[in-house]
């Protein structure tokens, strides 16, 4: 098995195209993924290898793109439907909650797509390129949702997506398309949606969280072994279905949770896991579950500002250490 | 027509009381106003007026049974009407019938609650009250006290909607997390006796765990779950050595079982809890009273007939402490997790002994009393408490407090702080001994002062120049100024 050093961004693209060799029926649409090759290079190179016909360039319109994605799903095919920024998911909200989550209950019929796209912030891109779009969907019965936090996971999700019998929202984090590096198996292998990581093993306290907030977590977690303190960091990698068993094995495990996202956390997704412990580990719990994540504003555009506003290692450490002194 | 005779509410924070003693029977005339029946309550023992004029037709609620506030203990009627017949243990106890307790018979209910009130009522207690208890964040040093040892074993959820004056400090002593109660609960072990190391003192779970291993568990629960299976596991042997406390004394011919009444089992709560919470440490200095016993035999008589109180010791010592708080505030401070509280002024706790407890009514803002304000309020508060006519507010907010054991002879004592306080003086017995002076034998009025003060906060050195300056304060006998 030969093993190649990549980025978080190549891992993806490996991904789709592995998928586009194996499978015919898989094919991208978007909008400048074409010769232009993607805003962030991700389809750069698909347009001259697939053709016109697989990799087709959209007019700016997200809810015709995902429109047509549903159509082209209902009729045989595994649609890859790009948000050029996560944050325009929004215009297709009525196609992806009504229409495609509710397919399969409706008519029986499934939906097998995806709809990818890159979200997060730090990258100072202000309020309309920054935002995370999870708990949006998150609420919707029929939609799957993944988010990788490493490149192994990136490339072993897109797949899973493709190969998925129902629609799966992919959230790429744009922070860690170039920043991640590692080595991924150049070969078929997936990740099964549905699975969180264990991706440190700590006894005080652990830390539950997705996306780039991984790599803050294990810093965090690193810095804090230093003081004694074992943190115990979850990479969820699916939202939607959670692999609750690893929520609440490690619930029961450390007793003290904080529940880190880069979302905003009013309404985050970071309540309903809360919830869902407080419900079904509250024996367990030695003290409250806490949750770190942005304020409650729009994503600033000012560096200073979107700095104050996202949760970061520093934060997260001053959470941690409450919570273990509680 | 009739009118409905109910458990006062003695203050904010007070949820039931006890009544202790109906000073009428059914059929008996009663004026309005006239003591009807006694109460106790956290806080204090209380005499409550009739609301009306007319008969006590009916008493609902028995002589040692505790309500809720506002509960209906009896009826008074129109004069010339008959009492009602006597009520059956059933109807009694029909009025304080609580959820949670419906599935037992209403008069098992009844006595269950006079004999020992269950977790739920006791939590609703302020912690301290007969020594002094306050509402306030700061009161809550180790006011976990307040719940009964045999609460551990019934287990969480118990409770949840009858916490109302519980601070947030003390609800983490008492209920610390859903997994420590649940650990404690499986192993038989009181949360509130260990001593935490959480926030606010509250027990984690490494503490409980650790408590076990150590074999502090009281029983070996088979059911135990993960971490607390472990711990379980290798408590066991430990535990096993354990068994349940054997019942010291049996009824018979040589001894008499009667339960504590409310203000005893308020009083070993607090102290209790005190000895647990504070690092007592007590230091005893030797006082020349003879300057304050010329100002006294002098002045006995006049004091008397103006203001129709006697001119005793206390307020002499009362205002020398209060004036060396001036320079050393520490004594008049509070310890709250890890901070120290300051208080402006100094709420002066008199300790009053009484015929059945002891309670300690509060002289606010003592340190702008002189001499004579600070006699009249003792001899105030002194009455009122041997009276039974204290206000909770009359024993909340101390900051400090004396206690006279010497009035009863003892030489000195060492005192037991009162929470959340973090000193006590102690008087002993104040009479003449020959004292060498500047090698001659010299009669002098001598007098044991003690300090036990919260070595947490309070150091020796501390202490020892408070007391100093409070000596050099009585033995220059510089109060001029009697206020009279």
């Amino acid at each position: 098995m030969t093993v190649a050093v990549m980025t978080y961004l190549e891992a993806i693209r490996q991904g789709m195209w592995e998928e586009m060799e194996r499978d015919e029926r898989v094919f991208l649409l978007g909008e400048d993924i074409g010769a232009y090759g993607g805003a962030f290079k991700v389809t750069a190179g698909f347009y001259d290898h697939f053709g016109a016909e697989r990799v087709i360039d959209t007019p700016i319109a997200e809810a015709a793109i995902v429109g047509a994605a549903m159509g082209a799903a209902l009729n045989g095919m595994r649609p890859i439907a790009e948000m050029q920024f996560i944050d325009f998911i929004s215009c297709a909200f009525e196609q992806l909650t009504n229409m495609v989550a509710s397919t399969h209950w409706r008519w029986g019929a499934r939906v097998p797509m995806v709809v990818r796209g890159p979200c997060g912030g730090g990258v100072h891109g202000g309020p309309f390129h920054s935002q995370n779009m999870e708990a949006y969907f998150f609420h919707t019965p029929g939609l799957k949702i993944v988010e990788p936090a490493t490149a192994y996971d990136a490339k072993g999700l897109i797949k899973a997506a493709v190969r998925d019998d129902d629609p799966v929202l992919y959230f790429e984090h744009k922070y860690l398309y170039r920043r991640i590096k590692e080595d991924v198996p150049e070969k078929d292998y997936i990740v099964p949606i549905g699975k969180g990581a264990l991706r440190r093993e700590g006894k005080d306290v652990s830390v539950i969280t997705y996306g780039s907030m991984v790599h803050v977590a294990l810093e965090a977690a690193a810095e804090l072994e230093k003081d004694g303190v074992g943190v115990e960091v979850i990479d969820l990698r699916t939202l939607l279905p959670m692999d609750e068993e690893m929520v609440l094995t490690t619930a029961a495990k450390t007793g003290k949770i904080v529940v880190l996202h880069e979302d905003r956390k009013r309404g985050g997704i970071g309540g309903e896991i809360a919830a869902t412990i407080g419900e079904k580990a509250f024996e367990y719990l030695d003290g409250p579950v806490v949750r770190v994540a942005s304020l409650d504003t729009p994503v600033p555009y000012s560096p200073a500002l979107e700095e104050v506003f996202m949760p970061n290692t520093a934060k997260l450490k001053t959470a941690i250490k409450e919570l273990v002194a509680y | 027509m009739s009118t409905d005779v109910i458990m006062p509410q003695m203050g904010e924070s007070i949820a039931e009381g006890t009544i202790t003693k109906w000073l009428k029977k059914p059929g008996d005339a009663v004026k309005r106003d006239e003591p009807l029946f006694e109460i106790s309550t956290d806080k204090v023992d209380a005499e409550i007026p009739s609301p009306a004029a007319g008969v006590l037709s009916e008493i609902l609620v028995k002589e040692g049974q505790t309500v809720e506030i506002n509960t209906v203990v009896g009826r008074i009627g129109a004069a010339g009407e008959k009492a009602a017949a006597a009520p059956s243990a059933a109807g009694t106890a029909a009025p304080t019938a609580r959820a949670g307790t419906k599935s037992e018979p209403a008069a098992q209910q009844a006595q269950g609650k006079a004999a020992a009130p269950p977790a739920q009522q006791a939590q609703t207690r302020q912690a301290s009250a007969p020594a002094e208890a306050q509402p306030q964040p700061s009161a809550s040093a180790g006011s976990g006290a307040a719940r009964p040892h045999h609460d551990a074993g019934d287990g969480d959820g118990d409770g949840d909607v009858a916490r109302g004056g519980a601070s947030r400090e003390e609800l983490r002593r008492t209920r610390s997390s859903p997994l420590v109660r649940k650990i404690a609960s499986e192993h038989g072990v009181n949360i509130s006796a260990l001593q935490g190391t959480g926030i606010s003192g509250r027990v984690t779970k490494n503490d409980i765990i650790s408590f076990i291993e150590q074999g502090g568990a009281a029983t070996h629960a088979p059911g135990a779950q993960p971490e607390a299976a472990q711990a379980s596991r290798e408590a066991a042997p430990a535990a096993a050595r354990e068994p349940e406390a054997p019942a010291w004394f049996a009824p018979g011919q040589d001894t008499r079982i009667e339960p504590m009444s409310t203000i005893r089992k308020k009083i070993a709560e607090h102290m209790v809890m005190s000895r647990r919470t504070s690092a007592h440490v007590t230091t005893f200095f030797e006082v020349d009273m003879s300057g304050i016993a010329r100002i006294r035999a002098k002045n006995k008589e006049d004091f008397q007939a103006r203001e129709g109180i006697s001119l005793t010791w206390l307020p002499f010592i009362a205002k020398a402490a209060i004036d060396a708080i001036r320079r050393f505030p520490i004594i008049n401070s509070s310890v709250d997790g890890d901070k120290i509280v300051y208080k402006k002024h100094v709420n002066l706790g008199i300790a009053v002994a009484l015929d059945w407890g002891l309670i300690v009514p509060v002289i606010k803002d003592a340190d702008e009393k002189n001499i004579l304000g600070l006699a009249r309020a003792i001899a105030d508060l002194g009455e009122r408490a041997r009276t039974k006519r204290l206000k909770p507010d009359d024993v909340a907010g101390g900051t400090f407090t004396i206690t006279n054991p010497g009035g009863f002879g003892g030489l000195i004592g060492t005192p037991i702080i009162s929470q959340p306080q973090v000193a006590i003086m102690g008087v002993g017995a104040i009479q003449k001994r020959a004292v060498v002076i500047d090698d001659a034998i010299a009669i002098r009025t001598m007098a044991m002062l003690c300090l036990s003060f919260d070595h947490r906060t309070v150091d020796g050195a501390d202490a020892d120049r408070y007391m100093a300056a409070v000596k050099k304060t009585l033995e220059q006998a510089a109060f001029t100024d009697l206020g009279v």
